[in-house]
């Protein structure tokens, strides 16, 4: 199992902004996390890898937000959504294997739906220091074990 | 001779239809959670999703005209929210949209729903003056914006990770409050005591009108994580209380500080977190202090609601700000951009202006 660990929330956009920059079309990314874990702080660090200048806020109302830097970045959360099939009714399936990288925050509340093949990302906190989390990605299908090793790789280099 | 607006708005969970009259004249303004849909739908309808937009608008839009006393043929122009929000949820209306105003052949006004919020304070002051500050407050934006003239905006402050709106939630969620969190810590917080419990408010690097609420969020988080390791009990109206006043007194501060800067004497307040007791109370008082104006909607034009959307497109229905019949839904369309397909070049047989 890979684990990751953080002591700050920039470092923990840190590990997004690297994982950002491996993301190819059709990846999808599910975080999970407690309220205040830092999935949106993850998110942000995602979209900044990807090459997004505009401030990346979190879509617990919006539901959707829509970037658009080296690739088009959907940003969705379901912390709101009770039924898979509102998900669905939000056309979530054309996000996730439409043209750009869909990143949903909450997944797990959403399982039965999410495309077999992707990468969850749990965030923890931990005991250490309040803003101390840990990462620990879980890959689902050939290609996301492949892109994990790459970003174990990069964050191995980076530290 | 009046100009009507039928305006639509479907951009998230609401599904929306309005009549106004000259800008200020509500004629109606049908929002589905208040209506008894379910009732006339006859099943079940989801929260949130597109299909719901599309199940409900018709008859949105039909209770809209009935109750305004309106035909199709009395529309001057038809008016929709076509960004910022949900691909999925727009495009329903301004499919719609586009239907009915070329069936009708009465100009297609694209509304920015944004902007839309900003204008809810038109319906009740239709004689508001440019330059104004507005700060759009809700679950899903907090955007502090410099207007200085119809359709012209600067958005001068926003925030940098969760809207003001969202942080009430989640916090009354963690609190084990309930939802919709807002009111009910703005009536907790009440018995409170807001200096009782410190709570960091971010005011970022010197000079930023920028908005933060994700540290306040996790440093309640925290406090309550710490009592429950060390079994302590927390007030939790002390904590309402002082979360409350951590948020009010930055968004208060900020807003204050921009009409300082930019010499501005009229402020708006827009968007559901506007409904706040302790916000409206604030900030008529300090900004009374500082001898600076200030306008706050009715609730009910507060959350989302397809009036403000009527009453911007009639300022832009006399400025012939039309749209064209290829319009689209864009998801992330900024404020005081629009962001048509082609220009429009249909005749305006109808066309009073």
């Amino acid at each position: 199992m890979s684990l990751i660990r953080t002591s700050s929330a920039e470092e923990t956009a840190g590990v997004g902004e690297k994982l950002g920059g491996l993301l190819q079309v059709g990846d999808v990314v599910c975080l999970n996390g407690e309220l205040g874990a830092g999935k949106t702080r993850f998110a942000q660090g995602v979209a900044r890898g990807l090459g997004i200048d505009a401030p990346v806020t979190s879509p617990t109302f919006t539901l959707i937000n829509e970037y658009y830097g080296r690739l088009p970045f959907y940003h969705i959360d379901v912390f709101r959504l009770d039924d898979p099939l509102e998900m669905k009714d939000l056309g979530c399936d054309e996000y996730f294997y439409g043209t750009g990288v869909t990143l949903v925050e909450w997944a797990e509340r959403m399982d039965e739906i999410l495309p077999e093949e992707r990468l969850d990302i749990a965030i923890n906190r931990i005991d250490e220091g309040v803003d101390s989390r840990e990462i620990i990605p879980a890959p689902h299908g050939e290609r996301y074990r492949r892109l994990l090793k790459e970003l174990m790789d990069v964050v191995c280099a980076g530290n | 001779m009046s100009v009507i607006v039928l305006a639509l708005e479907t951009s998230c969970d609401e599904t929306s239809a309005a009549v106004i009259a000259d800008g200020s004249k509500i004629l109606s303004n049908i929002i589905s959670s208040q209506v008894d849909v379910h009732c006339k739908f006859g099943g079940v309808v989801p929260e949130v999703a597109s299909r719901k937009h599309l199940e409900l608008l018709n008859l949105v839009v039909d209770e809209a005209l009935a109750e305004a006393g309106m035909g199709f043929k009395d529309l001057d122009a038809v008016a929709v929210t076509y960004g910022p929000g949900l691909v999925g949820a727009l495009l329903v209306g301004v499919s719609a949209a586009k239907a009915y105003a070329y069936g009708l052949d009465v100009p297609l006004i694209g509304v920015n729903h944004l902007e839309g919020h900003i204008y809810a304070n038109f319906l009740e002051h239709p004689g508001l003056s440019f330059p104004f500050l507005c700060l759009v407050v809700s679950g899903g934006h907090t955007d502090l914006v410099l207007a200085d003239k119809h359709g012209s905006y600067r958005v001068i402050g926003k925030t940098r990770d969760d809207a003001a709106g969202e942080a009430f939630d989640k916090v009354a969620r963690t609190m084990g409050l309930g939802y919709p969190g807002g009111p009910l810590i703005d009536r907790l917080a009440l018995s409170g005591d807001p200096s009782a419990i410190k709570l960091p408010k971010a005011y970022l690097e010197k000079g930023s009108l920028d908005f933060s609420f994700s540290g306040l969020k996790s440093a309640v988080i925290n406090h309550l994580h710490r009592a429950a390791q060390r079994g302590k009990e927390v007030d939790k109206a002390d904590l309402a209380a002082g979360f409350q006043k951590a948020v009010v007194d930055v968004l208060i501060d900020k807003t204050l500080e921009a009409a300082r800067e930019t010499g501005v004497s009229t402020i708006l307040l827009a968007g559901g977190v506007a409904a706040n007791a302790r916000l409206r109370a604030d900030l008529a008082k300090r900004a009374g202090d500082e001898s600076l104006r200030v306008m706050i909607p009715p609730l009910v034009l507060c959350t989302d609601n397809a009036a403000m959307i009527a009453c911007t497109a009639y300022y832009k229905y006399l400025r012939g700000a039309f749209a064209p019949l290829t319009l689209n839904a864009v998801p992330d369309l900024k404020l005081g951009e629009d962001r048509y397909e082609g220009n429009f070049r249909g005749t305006l047989s109808r066309c009073k202006v």
